[in-house]
């Protein structure tokens, strides 16, 4: 390790490179010749773009897969539809399942992606795929997205975590190969507690237990390398920890005194909680929130399924837009949402539908994102697999990283030593502001 | 897909539930004076340690002489010897997940000097904490650590079975032989879950999927890598070297019958840049003469991975042993041992004894942990931290890991209770410990399959050390759980109260400065013993050391 790493900030370790700090290192860096052409372009984008990047990203994760057709991507009429009707919203010409109607009603601010394909069809690598914007590897685990984020724009002005997991399933945003510590920090429900982050004890007896520590680690690090804890990052670690539970910010964790009306807005469920408290973890600086509602996966009865589910999505998630904007928070806080996959065009004998991981819904907001645009189209008769202008996921990730102002084709080493670009899909031009 | 935070409200009732069942049987009450070191005679009776030392001592001579040569080259010193206390520290984390409880500790000292490692061995081995753990750790390289397929798959009948055969001590070829080659329904032959762990609604058995774990688990090599394209970045391997060896699959198939081989199926694929999907022959990727001409493909297979002859079976369960011994693997990562070498000269040597008798675990782990590397002192002969990459590169002290989770909360658990928590463990304890770990997993983060990772330290690990309930709740004064109530209650001074927490949390003694301060803690506080003891413990739960192999 070198001696003037901050333990603090991992990111100033040499484990990873950009292309084009290896080309200045190499001392080749005005050789024109040697970068690539889409890089060039990607730095002039960069110069050119008006408006700060975004900063931060929530992620509303519908885990299970939400069905299309049953809330974005509706086809009356159809023999597809399942017998659902459609109601207009704020983008002309696009109507949605009537289960979102508040959703509809902020859809100038939001864009849909009606064309998302993966190559994933299993709950569990789709998740990996639609989190990390790479395809399940045997040889090593990606970063997810919000890892990505807090990797690349560090902020040492940040007390509680920068990466938060509310009501994670069982596949929350991890570190991958850029190390645990950049795992998401998991939390239920709002209206509980943080966990783990109050001492059991008062004042001067965990002042107490901590000198005690000192005495012990004092004993542990005779005869050992001088640099110890730059290795183990124990007490540094300890430190963070202990900066963390005294920490004002972790107020914004802390739903129960924002006033009902506002809780009601989200819809009082917890995964409405979850995108209230996702605001306020946004607006006190945490880079990127991630909030899942399960419970999509309904490969039986699926009408009634939807139908629950969307009643829980639809005021969370027009409130959580809405809410900011009105903060202000919008321009520069990217907002995904979407499920892992979609369901079948065809529904089954038990009244499901099964996975369908082409031609799904995406809808996108804020940090650079248009409002109010539309991408792709999916066949009106379930015929036709592929969609019109189909988006992959890699894609998505792009775009994210784009907006935040990454370059993406910047390659980290991994511990494999195989160098890995942050992601490998090509910018949605049509979807930028 | 359940939200793991709902079951918080359960196992707090079953953990009271339990505490009152443990108070109204009084059970756990009758064990008093750990600190006397002539109260505890050893439980279960062991060979003796010269005996089983004898025919291990050429291979422990040879492997000392080669890590000795590669010092010498090097001009490294290596550590000085580490106190034995510490050895069996480790010995206890890699062979059982805990520390040694303070009773195992005073019956460790009771033995003659210099037989004490070997008794300790011989101890652990044959112990079901061993068989258990170890058949986990094997079971996470064999099939991961997800549930897997729904009701066709059952994880841990095949983690029993496992550790049924660790327990006889059966060679580990034939449980190879037998994962590869298992026939028959899941439930009744448990070993078929090796299959069935991969099995694809409406599909069947996933092949890519098998020739992965075949090659990495058992060969300890990555052919999976070219499953999609030919070899990048130097390797030689062909997409089509992966597909021969997932042909040897091609034929089985899982029905309502088990698993079992359909000679009317063939594998077929469609190779990159290819139009046609072609059928694809089952061929090894090397030494073809090592496998028998006769016989279904599979039972080939498992006989080919097996043979004395094929060196890569032996280097993968020989570096995988050995990281489960150092937490740190001899050539890294774990699974991927390059076939043409360069091979550390321990390899080659462990794994030439490893097949020269008969594929036996138990003498390679007890051939490991008796070479002068597993039992040198963590603190490097040279401290500078210039110096310590070339001494951790060379082995020339022992590595310095973090602790698996699973490992931390063993011992918290463990460190806890002053008697031993094995199989013979009275059944509340025993249950209580399953349900604190398994809480105590989520939250500080499982290692997952890969094992040996250069996993970090994180913030929510230290805050649950600091704060959670379960560190909170075996350090405060419980009298019927915690060895830190019993200390306070029991021990005859503030010396032995001291003295013995060290023994329980770091299987050490306090150094003098260490007794000073903390029996000046405790010195006069009465009625609030209980809580300095807890204090005593809690600090000594977040150190360093407690959550470091070292």
């Amino acid at each position: 390790m070198k001696p003037n790493h901050d333990p603090f900030n991992p990111c100033g370790s040499s484990d990873h490179f950009s292309r084009r700090t290896l080309l200045k290192s190499l001392g080749v860096a005005g050789m024109s010749w040697l970068t690539p052409l889409a890089d060039l372009l990607a730095v002039e984008a960069e110069q050119t773009k008006k408006g700060l990047p975004a900063r931060s990203v929530i992620l509303l994760w519908m885990a299970g897969a939400p069905s299309q057709l049953d809330t974005f991507d509706p086809h009356p009429g159809s023999k597809i539809s399942g017998g659902l009707g459609s109601i207009p919203t704020a983008i002309k010409g696009v109507n949605f399942a009537p289960a979102m109607e508040q959703t509809a009603s902020v859809m100038q601010d939001v864009s849909l992606i009606r064309s998302m394909v993966s190559l994933e069809g299993d709950h569990e690598r789709a998740f990996y795929n639609i989190k990390t914007g790479y395809r399940p590897n045997p040889t090593l685990v990606h970063p997810s997205i919000g890892a990505i984020i807090c990797h690349e724009l560090p902020d040492a002005k940040i007390e509680i975590p920068t990466h938060v997991s509310i009501l994670p399933n069982q596949w929350p945003g991890r570190g991958g190969f850029f190390g645990a510590e950049y795992d998401a920090f998991q939390i239920g429900d709002p209206d509980q507690p943080v966990p783990d982050v109050r001492a059991p004890v008062a004042g001067s007896r965990l002042e107490n237990r901590l000198e005690g520590l000192s005495v012990v680690e004092n004993a542990f690090a005779r005869g050992r390398r001088s640099d110890l804890d730059l290795k183990t990052l124990h007490q540094a670690t300890m430190s963070k920890a202990r900066r963390l539970m005294t920490s004002d910010q972790l107020k914004a964790f802390d739903v129960s005194q924002v006033p009902t009306a506002e809780r009601k807005a989200y819809g009082d469920t917890p995964f409405g909680r979850g995108c209230l408290a996702a605001v306020r973890l946004i607006e006190a600086g945490v880079r990127c929130v991630e909030v899942t509602l399960d419970g999509w996966d309904t490969h039986a009865n699926n009408l009634e399924g939807q139908a629950k589910q969307a009643a829980i999505l639809d005021p969370a998630f027009a409130t959580l837009i809405r809410e900011l904007k009105q903060r202000g928070l919008l321009e520069h806080t990217i907002v995904v949402c979407g499920g892992e996959f979609g369901r079948t065009p065809t529904i089954n004998v038990v009244g499901g539908r099964d996975h369908w991981p082409t031609g799904f819904s995406m809808l996108v907001a804020g940090g650079g994102f248009a409002g109010g645009r539309i991408v792709g189209e999916t066949d009106p008769t379930g015929e036709k697999k592929d969609p019109a202008n189909p988006v992959r996921v890699e894609d998505l990730h792009t775009t994210v990283q784009h907006l935040l102002g990454l370059d993406h084709t910047k390659e980290i080493m991994t511990p494999v030593g195989r160098p890995i670009a942050l992601s490998e899909g090509k910018v949605i031009s049509e979807l930028e502001s | 897909m359940k939200n793991f935070f709902a079951q918080k409200s359960f196992l707090e009732w079953l953990r009271n539930g339990l505490l009152l069942a443990a108070i109204l049987t009084g059970s756990g009450l009758a064990i008093g004076r750990l600190w006397s070191p002539h109260m505890l005679p050893a439980r279960a009776m062991t060979p003796s340690a010269n005996e089983s030392v004898e025919g291990i001592s050429r291979v422990v001579t040879q492997l000392n002489e080669a890590f000795a040569e590669e010092w010498r080259k090097q001009g490294l010193q290596p550590a000085a010897p580490a106190p034995m206390l510490a050895v069996a520290r480790r010995l206890s984390l890699a062979l059982t997940g805990t520390v040694p409880s303070v009773q195992e500790i005073r019956s460790l000292e009771a033995q003659p000097e210099g037989e004490q490692l070997q008794w300790w061995i011989s101890r652990l081995l044959p112990d079901r904490r061993y068989s258990d753990y170890f058949a986990e750790r094997f079971a996470r390289a064999f099939v991961g650590v997800e549930d897997g397929p729904f009701i066709v798959y059952r994880r841990r009948r095949l983690v029993d079975w496992m550790s049924d055969a660790l327990s006889a001590n059966r060679p580990y070829d034939q449980m190879v032989r037998d994962l590869i080659d298992a026939k028959g329904v899941w439930t009744t032959h448990p070993e078929v879950n090796f299959v069935t762990a991969t099995v694809v609604p409406e599909k069947g058995p996933d092949k890519a999927k098998l020739a992965a774990r075949v090659s990495r688990a058992f060969l300890g090599v990555r052919i999976d890598c070219v499953e999609c394209h030919d070899g990048k970045l130097g390797s030689t391997w062909k997409q089509r070297d992966f597909h021969q060896l997932a042909s040897f699959f091609g034929q089985t198939e899982n029905s309502l019958g088990g698993v079992q081989d359909n000679p009317k199926l063939q594998y077929e694929y469609r190779f990159l840049k290819k139009k046609e999907t072609e059928t694809v022959p089952a061929v090894v990727p090397w030494d073809p003469e090592l496998m028998p001409q006769d016989g279904a493909a599979r039972e080939r297979l498992a006989k080919w991975v097996t043979a004395p002859g094929n060196r890569p079976f032996a280097r993968a369960i020989v570096n995988r042993v050995w990281a489960l011994m150092f937490n740190k693997p001899l050539v890294t990562p774990v699974d991927s041992i390059p076939l043409e070498g360069p091979f550390p000269p321990a390899l080659e040597i462990l794994a030439n004894d490893f097949t020269a008798h008969g594929s036996d675990l138990r003498r390679l782990i007890r051939v490991i942990a008796t070479t002068q590397v597993f039992q040198l002192d963590s603190r490097p002969a040279n401290p500078d931290p210039a110096a310590t990459a070339e001494t951790d590169a060379h082995w020339a002290s022992f590595p310095m890991t973090r602790l698996r989770s699973d490992q931390v909360a063993g011992s918290v658990v463990q460190a806890s209770s002053l008697t031993t928590l094995d199989a013979e463990t009275h059944i509340i304890y025993r249950l209580k410990r399953l349900i604190d770990t398994g809480g105590f997993l989520k939250r500080y983060g499982d290692s997952g399959e890969d094992e040996f990772g250069s996993q970090s330290g994180t913030i929510p690990q230290r805050l649950l050390m600091m704060n959670g309930e379960v560190v909170q709740g075996h350090v405060q004064p419980n009298p019927v759980f915690n060895a830190s109530a019993r200390i306070a209650t029991l021990a005859p001074d503030d010396a032995s109260a001291v003295e013995t927490a060290y023994l329980a949390v770091f299987s050490r003694r306090p150094t003098p400065e260490e007794t000073a301060y903390f029996t000046g803690k405790l010195q006069g506080t009465a009625d609030q013993r209980g809580e300095a003891m807890a204090d005593l413990y809690w600090t000594l739960m977040n150190s360093t050391e407690f959550s470091w192999n070292h």
